[in-house]
Protein backbone atom coordinates (compact mmCIF):
# COMPACT_ATOMS: atom_id res chain seq x y z
CA UNK A 1 0.00 0.00 0.00
CA UNK A 2 1.71 3.29 -1.22
CA UNK A 3 -0.22 5.25 0.72
CA UNK A 4 -3.11 5.53 3.75
CA UNK A 5 -5.49 7.44 2.04
CA UNK A 6 -8.85 8.87 4.03
CA UNK A 7 -10.84 5.67 2.34
CA UNK A 8 -8.61 2.92 1.92
CA UNK A 9 -8.10 -0.44 4.13
CA UNK A 10 -11.27 -1.82 3.41
CA UNK A 11 -11.48 -5.14 2.49
CA UNK A 12 -9.57 -6.46 -0.30
CA UNK A 13 -11.52 -9.41 -1.34
CA UNK A 14 -15.08 -8.29 0.40
CA UNK A 15 -17.44 -11.46 0.19
CA UNK A 16 -14.75 -14.16 1.55
CA UNK A 17 -13.03 -11.76 4.40
CA UNK A 18 -16.69 -10.59 5.42
CA UNK A 19 -17.21 -14.46 5.81
CA UNK A 20 -14.16 -15.58 7.88
CA UNK A 21 -14.72 -12.21 9.82
CA UNK A 22 -18.42 -12.81 10.38
CA UNK A 23 -17.79 -16.41 11.23
CA UNK A 24 -14.61 -15.59 13.37
CA UNK A 25 -17.49 -13.16 15.40
CA UNK A 26 -20.18 -15.52 15.49
CA UNK A 27 -17.85 -18.03 17.56
CA UNK A 28 -16.66 -16.16 19.61
CA UNK A 29 -20.32 -14.83 20.47
CA UNK A 30 -21.22 -18.82 20.56
CA UNK A 31 -18.58 -19.77 22.96
CA UNK A 32 -17.59 -16.91 25.45
CA UNK A 33 -13.98 -16.90 26.77
CA UNK A 34 -12.95 -18.24 23.27
CA UNK A 35 -10.52 -15.45 21.69
CA UNK A 36 -9.65 -15.17 18.02
CA UNK A 37 -7.79 -13.30 15.60
CA UNK A 38 -9.17 -11.63 12.32
CA UNK A 39 -7.84 -9.46 8.97
CA UNK A 40 -8.71 -8.12 6.26
CA UNK A 41 -8.92 -4.18 6.71
CA UNK A 42 -6.90 -1.49 8.16
CA UNK A 43 -9.18 0.77 9.83
CA UNK A 44 -7.68 4.34 10.83
CA UNK A 45 -6.37 4.92 13.66
CA UNK A 46 -7.40 5.05 16.69
CA UNK A 47 -9.66 1.99 15.87
CA UNK A 48 -7.94 -1.36 16.06
CA UNK A 49 -7.98 -3.86 13.37
CA UNK A 50 -10.42 -6.24 14.98
CA UNK A 51 -13.00 -3.28 15.64
CA UNK A 52 -12.81 -2.07 11.86
CA UNK A 53 -13.40 -6.04 10.56
CA UNK A 54 -16.34 -5.79 13.28
CA UNK A 55 -17.86 -2.96 11.89
CA UNK A 56 -16.71 -3.72 8.30
CA UNK A 57 -18.87 -7.34 9.00
CA UNK A 58 -21.86 -6.20 10.71
CA UNK A 59 -22.69 -2.77 9.85
CA UNK A 60 -24.58 -1.44 7.21
CA UNK A 61 -26.85 1.33 6.10
CA UNK A 62 -29.84 0.18 8.28
CA UNK A 63 -27.59 -0.38 11.23
CA UNK A 64 -26.79 2.94 13.43
CA UNK A 65 -23.60 3.59 14.72
CA UNK A 66 -22.32 5.03 17.83
CA UNK A 67 -18.23 6.49 18.00
CA UNK A 68 -17.61 7.12 21.50
CA UNK A 69 -14.54 9.16 22.78
CA UNK A 70 -11.44 9.32 20.54
CA UNK A 71 -13.08 6.89 17.96
CA UNK A 72 -15.38 9.43 17.10
CA UNK A 73 -12.59 11.59 14.75
CA UNK A 74 -13.49 12.70 11.50
CA UNK A 75 -10.79 9.77 9.75
CA UNK A 76 -12.92 7.24 11.27
CA UNK A 77 -16.23 8.79 10.31
CA UNK A 78 -15.41 9.12 7.23
CA UNK A 79 -13.87 5.58 6.36
CA UNK A 80 -16.86 4.01 8.22
CA UNK A 81 -18.98 6.17 5.69
CA UNK A 82 -17.68 5.33 2.55
CA UNK A 83 -17.43 1.11 3.60
CA UNK A 84 -20.28 0.76 4.98
CA UNK A 85 -22.71 3.64 4.78
CA UNK A 86 -24.13 3.16 8.74
CA UNK A 87 -25.89 6.26 10.19
CA UNK A 88 -23.67 7.41 12.77
CA UNK A 89 -26.07 8.24 16.26
CA UNK A 90 -25.49 9.03 19.82
CA UNK A 91 -25.54 6.38 22.24
CA UNK A 92 -29.33 6.26 23.15
CA UNK A 93 -30.14 5.08 19.81
CA UNK A 94 -27.39 3.21 18.73
CA UNK A 95 -27.00 -0.32 17.58
CA UNK A 96 -23.53 -1.03 17.46
CA UNK A 97 -21.18 1.36 19.98
CA UNK A 98 -17.72 1.20 19.54
CA UNK A 99 -14.79 2.84 22.14
CA UNK A 100 -12.65 2.12 25.02
CA UNK A 101 -14.53 0.94 27.79
CA UNK A 102 -14.20 4.26 29.70
CA UNK A 103 -15.54 6.31 26.66
CA UNK A 104 -18.57 4.00 26.18
CA UNK A 105 -19.83 4.15 30.09
CA UNK A 106 -22.06 3.99 31.36
CA UNK A 107 -23.73 1.22 30.50
CA UNK A 108 -27.52 2.13 31.18
CA UNK A 109 -27.77 4.80 28.02
CA UNK A 110 -27.61 1.95 25.63
CA UNK A 111 -30.63 0.10 24.58
CA UNK A 112 -31.55 -3.05 26.21
CA UNK A 113 -34.59 -4.40 23.93
CA UNK A 114 -38.33 -4.44 24.97
CA UNK A 115 -39.57 -8.21 26.58
CA UNK A 116 -41.51 -8.48 22.99
CA UNK A 117 -38.31 -8.03 21.01
CA UNK A 118 -35.21 -8.39 23.48
CA UNK A 119 -33.27 -8.24 20.04
CA UNK A 120 -33.50 -4.50 19.96
CA UNK A 121 -30.49 -3.96 21.65
CA UNK A 122 -26.80 -2.59 21.40
CA UNK A 123 -23.99 -4.22 20.98
CA UNK A 124 -20.89 -2.67 22.46
CA UNK A 125 -17.70 -3.14 21.28
CA UNK A 126 -15.52 -2.27 23.45
CA UNK A 127 -11.63 -1.38 22.82
CA UNK A 128 -9.20 -3.08 25.21
CA UNK A 129 -5.62 -2.92 26.03
CA UNK A 130 -5.06 -6.22 26.90
CA UNK A 131 -7.32 -9.31 26.14
CA UNK A 132 -6.42 -12.50 27.76
CA UNK A 133 -7.78 -15.72 29.05
CA UNK A 134 -7.37 -15.16 32.46
CA UNK A 135 -9.87 -13.45 35.24
CA UNK A 136 -13.51 -12.97 36.03
CA UNK A 137 -15.07 -16.90 36.04
CA UNK A 138 -17.75 -17.26 33.04
CA UNK A 139 -20.45 -20.05 33.07
CA UNK A 140 -23.20 -20.66 31.14
CA UNK A 141 -24.39 -21.02 27.36
CA UNK A 142 -21.54 -22.26 24.71
CA UNK A 143 -19.17 -22.35 27.90
CA UNK A 144 -18.22 -26.16 29.17
CA UNK A 145 -17.88 -26.01 32.62
CA UNK A 146 -15.81 -22.66 33.11
CA UNK A 147 -14.46 -20.21 30.86
CA UNK A 148 -11.93 -16.78 31.54
CA UNK A 149 -11.62 -13.84 29.96
CA UNK A 150 -10.03 -10.63 31.17
CA UNK A 151 -13.20 -8.11 31.73
CA UNK A 152 -12.66 -4.18 31.89
CA UNK A 153 -15.83 -3.91 34.90
CA UNK A 154 -17.63 -7.35 36.07
CA UNK A 155 -19.65 -5.11 38.40
CA UNK A 156 -21.21 -3.64 35.67
CA UNK A 157 -21.57 -6.44 33.29
CA UNK A 158 -22.98 -8.54 35.68
CA UNK A 159 -25.94 -5.84 36.31
CA UNK A 160 -26.21 -6.52 32.46
CA UNK A 161 -26.60 -10.47 32.58
CA UNK A 162 -29.13 -10.01 34.85
CA UNK A 163 -31.14 -7.90 32.98
CA UNK A 164 -31.39 -11.02 30.77
CA UNK A 165 -33.49 -11.63 28.65
CA UNK A 166 -32.49 -8.29 27.55
CA UNK A 167 -29.30 -6.34 28.01
CA UNK A 168 -26.45 -5.10 25.86
CA UNK A 169 -23.67 -8.00 24.18
CA UNK A 170 -20.29 -7.09 23.97
CA UNK A 171 -17.45 -7.75 21.90
CA UNK A 172 -13.64 -7.40 22.98
CA UNK A 173 -11.06 -6.56 20.36
CA UNK A 174 -7.24 -5.69 21.37
CA UNK A 175 -5.24 -5.19 17.78
CA UNK A 176 -6.00 -8.19 15.72
CA UNK A 177 -8.10 -10.41 18.80
CA UNK A 178 -11.57 -10.72 19.17
CA UNK A 179 -13.58 -12.09 22.46
CA UNK A 180 -17.42 -11.88 23.31
CA UNK A 181 -19.91 -11.70 26.12
CA UNK A 182 -23.07 -12.36 25.34
CA UNK A 183 -25.80 -11.01 28.09
CA UNK A 184 -26.37 -15.00 29.08
CA UNK A 185 -23.20 -15.34 30.30
CA UNK A 186 -23.08 -15.85 34.15
CA UNK A 187 -20.09 -13.76 35.66
CA UNK A 188 -18.42 -14.65 38.94
CA UNK A 189 -15.30 -12.62 40.07
CA UNK A 190 -12.58 -15.09 41.35
CA UNK A 191 -11.51 -12.94 44.12
CA UNK B 1 -15.53 29.23 -0.58
CA UNK B 2 -19.08 27.57 -0.67
CA UNK B 3 -19.81 29.12 -4.40
CA UNK B 4 -16.67 27.33 -5.64
CA UNK B 5 -17.57 24.01 -3.69
CA UNK B 6 -20.65 24.14 -5.90
CA UNK B 7 -18.98 24.70 -8.91
CA UNK B 8 -16.97 22.21 -8.71
CA UNK B 9 -19.26 19.85 -7.59
CA UNK B 10 -21.79 20.52 -10.17
CA UNK B 11 -18.61 19.88 -12.91
CA UNK B 12 -18.10 16.79 -11.26
CA UNK B 13 -21.65 15.37 -11.75
CA UNK B 14 -21.83 16.59 -14.97
CA UNK B 15 -19.12 14.55 -16.17
CA UNK B 16 -20.19 11.59 -13.75
CA UNK B 17 -23.58 11.25 -14.79
CA UNK B 18 -22.74 11.82 -18.52
CA UNK B 19 -20.16 8.80 -17.79
CA UNK B 20 -23.12 6.85 -15.63
CA UNK B 21 -25.12 6.83 -18.70
CA UNK B 22 -22.71 6.48 -21.40
CA UNK B 23 -23.32 2.98 -23.08
CA UNK B 24 -20.68 0.69 -22.77
CA UNK B 25 -19.76 0.57 -26.44
CA UNK B 26 -19.11 4.41 -27.04
CA UNK B 27 -17.29 4.88 -23.86
CA UNK B 28 -14.90 2.38 -24.48
CA UNK B 29 -13.47 2.65 -27.83
CA UNK B 30 -12.81 6.03 -27.05
CA UNK B 31 -11.01 5.18 -23.59
CA UNK B 32 -8.98 2.84 -25.53
CA UNK B 33 -7.96 5.30 -27.26
CA UNK B 34 -6.67 7.48 -25.22
CA UNK B 35 -4.33 4.57 -24.09
CA UNK B 36 -3.46 6.22 -20.43
CA UNK B 37 -3.08 3.15 -17.83
CA UNK B 38 -2.09 5.11 -14.74
CA UNK B 39 -1.29 3.15 -11.35
CA UNK B 40 -3.88 3.31 -9.18
CA UNK B 41 -5.37 0.84 -6.17
CA UNK B 42 -9.05 -0.14 -5.41
CA UNK B 43 -10.77 1.38 -2.57
CA UNK B 44 -13.61 -0.69 -3.32
CA UNK B 45 -13.69 -3.21 -6.33
CA UNK B 46 -16.00 -2.97 -9.15
CA UNK B 47 -19.79 -4.82 -7.76
CA UNK B 48 -23.10 -5.16 -8.91
CA UNK B 49 -26.45 -4.26 -7.15
CA UNK B 50 -29.42 -2.45 -7.67
CA UNK B 51 -30.70 1.03 -6.95
CA UNK B 52 -34.31 2.49 -7.54
CA UNK B 53 -34.71 5.29 -9.13
CA UNK B 54 -37.13 7.65 -8.60
CA UNK B 55 -38.85 10.27 -10.23
CA UNK B 56 -41.44 13.10 -9.87
CA UNK B 57 -43.81 13.89 -12.45
CA UNK B 58 -43.24 17.53 -14.13
CA UNK B 59 -39.83 17.61 -11.83
CA UNK B 60 -41.83 18.81 -9.45
CA UNK B 61 -44.97 16.41 -8.12
CA UNK B 62 -44.44 13.92 -5.36
CA UNK B 63 -41.39 11.52 -5.60
CA UNK B 64 -42.89 7.73 -7.00
CA UNK B 65 -40.36 4.62 -7.70
CA UNK B 66 -40.00 3.99 -11.04
CA UNK B 67 -38.58 0.90 -11.15
CA UNK B 68 -34.92 -0.70 -10.16
CA UNK B 69 -32.03 -0.31 -12.21
CA UNK B 70 -28.79 -2.34 -12.28
CA UNK B 71 -25.20 -0.73 -11.29
CA UNK B 72 -21.65 -1.27 -11.06
CA UNK B 73 -20.12 0.90 -9.00
CA UNK B 74 -15.89 0.69 -7.22
CA UNK B 75 -14.12 3.73 -6.39
CA UNK B 76 -10.04 3.91 -6.30
CA UNK B 77 -6.95 5.65 -5.76
CA UNK B 78 -4.53 7.13 -7.85
CA UNK B 79 -0.87 6.56 -7.01
CA UNK B 80 -1.17 10.65 -6.50
CA UNK B 81 -4.13 10.16 -3.92
CA UNK B 82 -6.88 11.33 -5.83
CA UNK B 83 -9.76 9.19 -5.59
CA UNK B 84 -11.99 8.26 -8.12
CA UNK B 85 -15.78 7.22 -7.81
CA UNK B 86 -17.65 4.98 -10.91
CA UNK B 87 -21.19 4.22 -10.72
CA UNK B 88 -22.20 3.53 -14.15
CA UNK B 89 -25.44 1.86 -15.13
CA UNK B 90 -25.53 -1.95 -16.27
CA UNK B 91 -23.06 -4.88 -15.37
CA UNK B 92 -20.20 -3.81 -16.90
CA UNK B 93 -17.03 -3.68 -14.34
CA UNK B 94 -14.44 -2.98 -17.07
CA UNK B 95 -16.71 0.54 -17.95
CA UNK B 96 -17.04 1.25 -14.32
CA UNK B 97 -13.05 0.69 -13.88
CA UNK B 98 -12.97 3.22 -16.61
CA UNK B 99 -15.75 5.75 -15.45
CA UNK B 100 -13.77 5.93 -12.04
CA UNK B 101 -9.85 6.68 -13.55
CA UNK B 102 -12.11 9.04 -15.51
CA UNK B 103 -13.64 10.80 -12.96
CA UNK B 104 -10.41 10.59 -10.81
CA UNK B 105 -7.75 12.03 -14.39
CA UNK B 106 -10.13 14.48 -14.19
CA UNK B 107 -9.25 16.13 -11.10
CA UNK B 108 -5.84 15.93 -12.43
CA UNK B 109 -3.41 18.04 -14.62
CA UNK B 110 -5.16 15.22 -17.25
CA UNK B 111 -8.34 16.90 -17.27
CA UNK B 112 -7.75 18.88 -20.51
CA UNK B 113 -6.68 15.78 -22.71
CA UNK B 114 -9.19 14.02 -21.04
CA UNK B 115 -12.30 16.42 -21.87
CA UNK B 116 -10.88 16.80 -25.12
CA UNK B 117 -10.53 13.42 -26.25
CA UNK B 118 -12.89 11.40 -24.31
CA UNK B 119 -16.09 13.73 -22.47
CA UNK B 120 -17.00 15.98 -25.47
CA UNK B 121 -16.77 13.31 -28.38
CA UNK B 122 -18.99 10.98 -26.03
CA UNK B 123 -21.60 13.95 -25.33
CA UNK B 124 -21.80 14.67 -28.58
CA UNK B 125 -22.06 10.76 -29.74
CA UNK B 126 -25.04 10.49 -27.09
CA UNK B 127 -26.46 13.51 -27.97
CA UNK B 128 -26.18 12.47 -31.89
CA UNK B 129 -28.22 9.30 -30.83
CA UNK B 130 -30.40 11.28 -28.88
CA UNK B 131 -31.73 14.25 -31.83
CA UNK B 132 -31.65 10.82 -34.62
CA UNK B 133 -34.51 9.22 -32.19
CA UNK B 134 -36.36 12.73 -31.28
CA UNK B 135 -36.30 12.81 -35.43
CA UNK B 136 -37.44 9.77 -36.08
CA UNK B 137 -40.41 9.88 -33.42
CA UNK B 138 -40.99 13.51 -34.85
CA UNK B 139 -41.92 11.88 -38.59
CA UNK B 140 -44.53 9.88 -37.47
CA UNK B 141 -46.08 12.18 -35.19
CA UNK B 142 -50.01 12.61 -36.26
CA UNK B 143 -51.34 16.07 -36.43
CA UNK B 144 -55.10 16.39 -35.13
CA UNK B 145 -57.03 19.25 -36.54
CA UNK B 146 -60.57 19.96 -35.58
CA UNK B 147 -62.10 21.66 -38.24
CA UNK B 148 -64.22 24.82 -37.24
CA UNK B 149 -67.95 24.05 -38.09
CA UNK B 150 -69.31 26.69 -39.15
CA UNK B 151 -72.59 27.31 -36.91
CA UNK B 152 -73.86 30.89 -36.73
Amino acid sequence: MAAHTQFSGGFQNAPVDAAHAFRAAMTVMARPGEIRSVSGCQPPAPLSVAAGVLLMTLCDPDTKVHLAGATNADAVRQWLTFHTGAPLTDATEADFAVGTWQALGPLNQYRVGTPEYPDRSATLIVECDDLQQTGPKLTGPGIKGTAHLSLPDVRALQTNASLYPLGCDFFFTCGDTLAALPRSTQIKDRG
Amino acid sequence: MTDQTNIAVAKRQEWMGLLARAPEDALMPLWDEMNTSPGFEWLRRPEVGGVMVRGRIGGSGAPFNLGEMTVTRCSLVLGDGTVGHGHVQGRSKRKAEAAALIDALMQTKAAGAIRARVLNPLAQQMQATKTARAAKAAATKVEFFTLVRGED
